[in-house]
């Protein structure tokens, strides 16, 4: 069973986003989906100032078995990418929803987040999925 | 049957077993009306006795005609021990090597590959090899799109004195994903890329230079100054290069100030032999931030739960990975066996060998085009350095020239006719070390004879 | 311990050796003063400096750190491991076909146009199709001449919209890569419970933009697809055409043909069902078959003949052809191997091909059932391939079809596909071929249910395997992270 924090929102495409303090938005992939992964080895990430669509493919997170595209769940553009991950790509698989973030976002919108699933609802995605 | 070893009692045994009345009975979930009866069409089977003869047959009846033809493919001397370790069972007949543990031989081998390729053409890493030259530009094509971090024009820039067939093989390959190639013109006078053409697409989002080195010609391009403005522009270069001629030429990796981006070309100079166009194989190498860009098989060194070194495919994860608004490569092979000969190979004659082998190639082509250059009615076609191969102008139709050259016995080069008509009557001659003073002294008489027969 | 069992072959290299007979006599090296000095290479290529033997020892030492098919049974679902005749190296490699050079003339070459001539005809009615090219270099390359003949195809009508390719949800990775490549959109389908396409979702998903569907048949799930022909009307109605992947083509070999059960396209894999060899990796052959609607956009060249004479066709005699894929035309030697195997089948040989395959793979899927292993498809027959889950072992032992895998090559066998089809949790995609044994069939059961029954007793020593290879398990995490793709001397700074 894979975790679910109740303080975040969620995509359907296995990706999370918390409101910082500042209005920013932190962005980062679900336990689901490292489990699923498997021992990431690479992760690519955006520039900052690469401005994204909501649902667009914006980072690469790469495994032994498979190299998935990561969605941005809202629409912003880019503050901060996590540079910790390229000499630790682990650092995702260990804490996913912590030091395993990805990318930093000044949203489009300040109601954003509104479109993204609760927690409830995307653990009943997640419920079909690992059924 | 051939190589099918079940006796009759093997048969019932195995009827048995499963339940089945007969063999047959196994197709029960076919169709009735898709079920065919035998197959007409194909002859009866032949004994390797027969087969044998069958084929010596056809093989005395193509014979083996003084060659002196190059434009891609090379003649060139192969150690016997090339073939007769590649044919054996364990490299022959082994798949790919996805268990790693039952293919450390081969893994081992594409590593030791992957390092000398990458030395010979100064880049800083390789793939296992791609299935042949042409192909490889392709897939240099749309690896420069996949690369480019800025890029987003999806042109790139193709010299026609690129190979004419590679060209081709390019504008099907990436012409389906919207990759656009602009042909660059050459100077009549020098055979080379025309730079006041280049300049031309000064200031214009391009994505990549293609550069072949030698060109098709045989003519060296001035590939430093060529390299730094195309990243002056902001593009990619990439190197189409032959493998012999990296002995004693630059290698792409020194190329200008920073080198090459990309680097590929035909391997079979390299212990492949001609056998009709194939199989051959692909060269790729790059520099290592484009590592993840790069198609094909990778092998890494790793260790094992022991910590003993070993050898395993890497990277595999880019394989299967579609990226959405890039280009996308379907590659899933690597020429193993040709590869795994080029390695022996490469082996085998060593830095000086292969040393001695380009300069055996200069010497040859060199005295050819003197010689033949003497005769009434030929004359070189371009000014300035070339490599092993050389256009000659003649003054008599060259598909005339060639059947008579033909019926002596020689085949004398390749028309250019058909893709280069702006030249007129034009040849592209190729002598290689294995020709002896003799030969070319034979091909030399019997072209005076063809003009002469005017 | 930071040895491997053979060593590098640049760990033999002293400057100043050399293989020397095998340098070119005499001294040329005037002729680099021709070159411009900016364009001369200034230090010499890192290539090993060994004497002949060294190299010959390294080489062989290497090659018996294999398996091979000539020294294992090696039942690799979907890729027909069967025996690589030698007679079709031998006749492949004689002197004169691998000294004859792609661009010689027609004229020197009617000794091996024939030969390329009867494969093209040979393969055309194995397949039931009614042109091929034995152009494309490897079977993904096949693929992508047959999804850009679609393409082609519906642009000449003008029919510009038909972009979708259909794949049902079991297949191959390239299959959708391919349609990518061609600027194609893949639109997936399931398939049922048995294993068969399901036609309602099929009927939903073909429309005014498809440009087509891709099979295999027998399908990726090893058996055969029950509904083709009604999955041919539905497709060939809705205006699309239909692509099949002949990976699986060694189950029905003289039993059925591609082109009777409607195809309009097929690949064929030449290093699988026509045995050339595999060759570590490559080369392949990946002929293409059409019907008559696709011929004029066969890749090129392909041999046509006039009377008596043989030559090659190529773009100015097919206009509409999706043009040229290699420089050349193509993998003359594999074909010429793969032609030698066929004429040594002839008509008899090849009919028994599709029947064996099929028999020992029923025998096969019926012992290891009666051994306690879980069938994938219990209710079908097996094509000339089957699938085991290990899904139970892996939910009440922890064992997985990795360990099994692992655990074979200690008894000497390759292990079956792993974990393909991914439809299919902890599989095992098991193939034996024709050219196997009842002995040796009988031999991989034994060792199957040893495996069975160490993973109730001990399978902590089970997800240790293999012990007894040139290696254990390779970390795979370490190879992708600390990338060393060259070698380096011990003592490098890098």
């Amino acid at each position: 069973m894979s975790q679910v924090p109740a303080e975040l929102k969620y995509a359907k495409s296995h990706e999370w986003a918390r409101v910082l303090p500042d209005g920013r938005i932190e962005i980062g992939i679900t336990d689901h989906a490292q489990q699923a992964l498997g021992d990431l080895v690479f992760v690519e990430v955006p520039e900052a100032g690469r401005v994204l669509d909501a649902g667009a493919a914006c980072a690469v997170v790469e495994s032994v078995k498979a190299a998935s595209d990561v969605y941005a769940p809202i629409a912003g553009t880019v503050v901060e990418a996590n540079a910790e991950l390229a000499a630790t790509p682990e650092l995702i698989n260990q804490d996913c929803y912590g030091r395993g973030w990805l990318i930093r976002v000044q949203p489009a919108s300040p109601a954003a987040l509104d479109a993204l699933l609760t927690p409830e609802a995307y653990a009943t995605v997640l419920a079909s999925a690992e059924a | 049957m051939p190589f099918i070893p079940h006796t009759a009692a093997d048969v019932q045994h195995m009827l048995q077993t499963i339940g089945a009345e007969s063999i047959d009975a196994l197709f029960d979930e076919i169709p009735e009306s898709l079920r065919i009866q035998g197959l007409e069409g194909i002859p009866p089977g032949l004994s390797e006795m027969e087969i044998g003869r069958l084929m010596s047959e056809r093989a005395r009846l193509d014979g083996r005609p003084l060659c002196f033809l190059g434009a891609g493919a090379y003649e060139h001397h192969i150690p016997s021990a090339v073939w007769a370790i590649t044919t054996r069972g364990e490299f022959y007949s082994a798949y790919t090597p996805y268990q790693a543990e039952a293919s450390q031989g081969t893994l081992q081998l594409i590593h030791e590959y992957q390092t000398m390729i990458t030395s010979l053409t100064g880049m800083e890493v390789s793939n296992a090899s791609l299935y042949d030259g042409g192909s490889a530009v392709a897939e240099a094509a749309l690896m420069a799109v996949r690369a480019h971090r800025k890029s987003r024009s999806l042109r790139l820039l193709i010299p026609s004195t690129v190979n004419p067939n590679y060209r081709r093989v390019v504008q099907s390959t990436a012409g389906n994903q919207g990759v656009h190639f602009e042909t660059v013109p050459y100077l009549r006078h020098s055979g080379c890329i025309d730079p006041v053409a280049l300049e031309g697409y000064a200031g214009q989002d391009l994505t990549a230079l293609v550069i072949q080195q030698p060109n098709f010609f045989g003519q060296l391009e001035d590939i430093d100054r060529l390299t730094d403005w195309a990243h002056a522009q902001g593009m990619l270069v990439i190197a189409v290069v032959n493998p012999t001629s990296l002995a004693v030429l630059k290698p792409p990796g020194e190329w200008g100030t920073r080198g090459a981006d990309i680097c590929v070309g035909e391997g079979q100079p390299l212990g492949v032999p001609l056998s009709s166009g194939g199989p051959y194989f692909g060269f790729m190498t790059t520099r290592m931030e484009y590592v993840r860009s790069m198609p094909g098989r990778i092998v890494g060194r790793t260790v094992d739960l022991e910590g003993r070194p070993g050898y395993t495919l890497t990277l595999q994860a880019r394989e299967q990975h579609i990226r959405r608004g890039k280009a996308t490569s379907n590659i899933c092979t690597n020429q193993g066996l040709l590869m795994t000969a080029a390695t022996i190979y490469m082996t085998l004659v060593g830095p000086a060998g292969l040393a001695r082998v380009a300069e055996r190639c200069l010497a040859r082509t060199a005295t050819l085009v003197t010689k033949l250059g003497e005769l009434k009615g030929v004359r070189e076609a371009f000014a300035g350095s070339r490599f092993h191969e050389a256009v000659l102008l003649l003054e008599r139709p060259v598909a005339t020239v060639l059947r008579e050259l033909e019926a002596q016995g020689i085949l004398g080069g390749v028309d250019l006719a058909a893709d280069y008509p702006e030249l007129g009557p034009a040849l592209l001659v190729c002598a290689t070390e294995t020709k002896t003073p003799e030969d070319l002294d034979r091909y030399v008489s019997a072209l005076r004879d063809a003009l002469e027969a005017a | 311990m930071n040895q491997t069992l053979e060593k590098s072959i640049f760990e033999y290299s002293q400057p100043g050796r050399g293989a020397v007979a095998q340098h070119p006599p005499g001294d040329e090296a005037a002729a680099l003063e021709a070159l411009p000095p900016a364009l001369r290479r200034r230090t010499p290529p890192r290539l090993p400096e060994v004497s002949e033997l060294d190299a010959v020892r390294h080489f062989t030492r290497l090659s018996q750190l294999n398996f091979s098919i000539d020294t294992n049974f090696y039942p690799l679902g979907s890729c027909t491991m069967k025996y690589n005749p030698k007679a079709c190296n031998q006749y492949a490699m004689l002197p004169e076909f691998l000294a004859r050079h792609p661009l010689a003339p027609d004229t020197q070459g009617q000794g091996f146009l024939v030969c390329m001539f009867e494969l093209q005809e040979m393969l055309k009615d194995v397949t039931g199709m009614k042109a091929v090219s034995l152009n494309p270099m490897a079977g993904a390359h096949g693929e992508f001449a047959g999804v850009a003949m679609i393409r082609a195809y519906h642009r000449a009508r003008g029919d510009l919209a038909r972009n979708e390719i259909i794949v049902p949800e079991a297949a191959h990775g390239t299959n959708p890569a391919t349609a990518t490549m061609c600027g194609c959109v893949v639109k997936e389908i399931p398939v049922d419970a048995q294993g068969d396409v399901d036609l309602e979702a099929l009927a939903k998903a073909v429309g005014p933009n498809t440009a087509g569907i891709m099979l295999t048949n027998p399908s990726t799930l090893g058996v055969f697809e029950r509904k083709i022909e009604a999955v041919a009307k539905l497709v060939h109605g809705a205006g699309g055409l239909l692509y099949y992947d002949g990976a699986n083509l060694n189950a029905i070999l003289g039993k059925v043909r591609p082109g009777d059960m409607g195809f309009d396209v097929i690949h064929m894999n030449l290093h699988k069902t026509f045995s050339t060899p595999h060759g570590g990796g490559g080369p392949g052959a990946g002929a293409v078959g059409v019907s008559a609607r696709l011929e004029p956009f066969l890749p090129v060249p392909v041999v046509g003949r006039e009377g008596t004479a043989y030559r090659w066709l190529s773009e100015a005699d097919r206009p509409q052809s999706i043009g040229r894929l290699s420089a050349f035309m193509g993998n003359a030697g594999v074909l010429l191997r793969a032609y030698v195997y066929m004429r040594m089948l002839g008509r008899e040989g090849m009919s028994r091909v599709g029947e064996f395959a099929t028999l020992n793979a029923n025998y096969l899927m019926v012992r290891l059932r009666e051994a306690g292993f879980d069938l994938a498809y219990p209710t079908r027959r097996a094509s000339h391939e089957f699938i085991i889950t290990l899904k139970r072992q892996a939910r009440e032992l922890n064992v997985t079809a990795m360990d099994v895998a692992k655990r074979l090559l200690d008894y000497g066998f390759h292990a079956p596909t792993t974990y393909f089809p991914l439809l299919v949790p902890e599989c095992l995609l098991i193939e034996p071929t024709e050219t196997e044994s009842r002995e040796t069939l009988d031999a991989f059961i034994e060792a199957m249910v040893a495996i069975l029954s160490e993973a109730q007793t001990d399978a902590a020593r089970l997800k240790g395997a293999p012990y007894t290879m040139p290696v254990r398990r390779l970390d795979d995490v370490r190879a992708a992270k600390q990338l060393e793709l060259t070698w380096k001397p011990v003592n490098s700074a890098a």
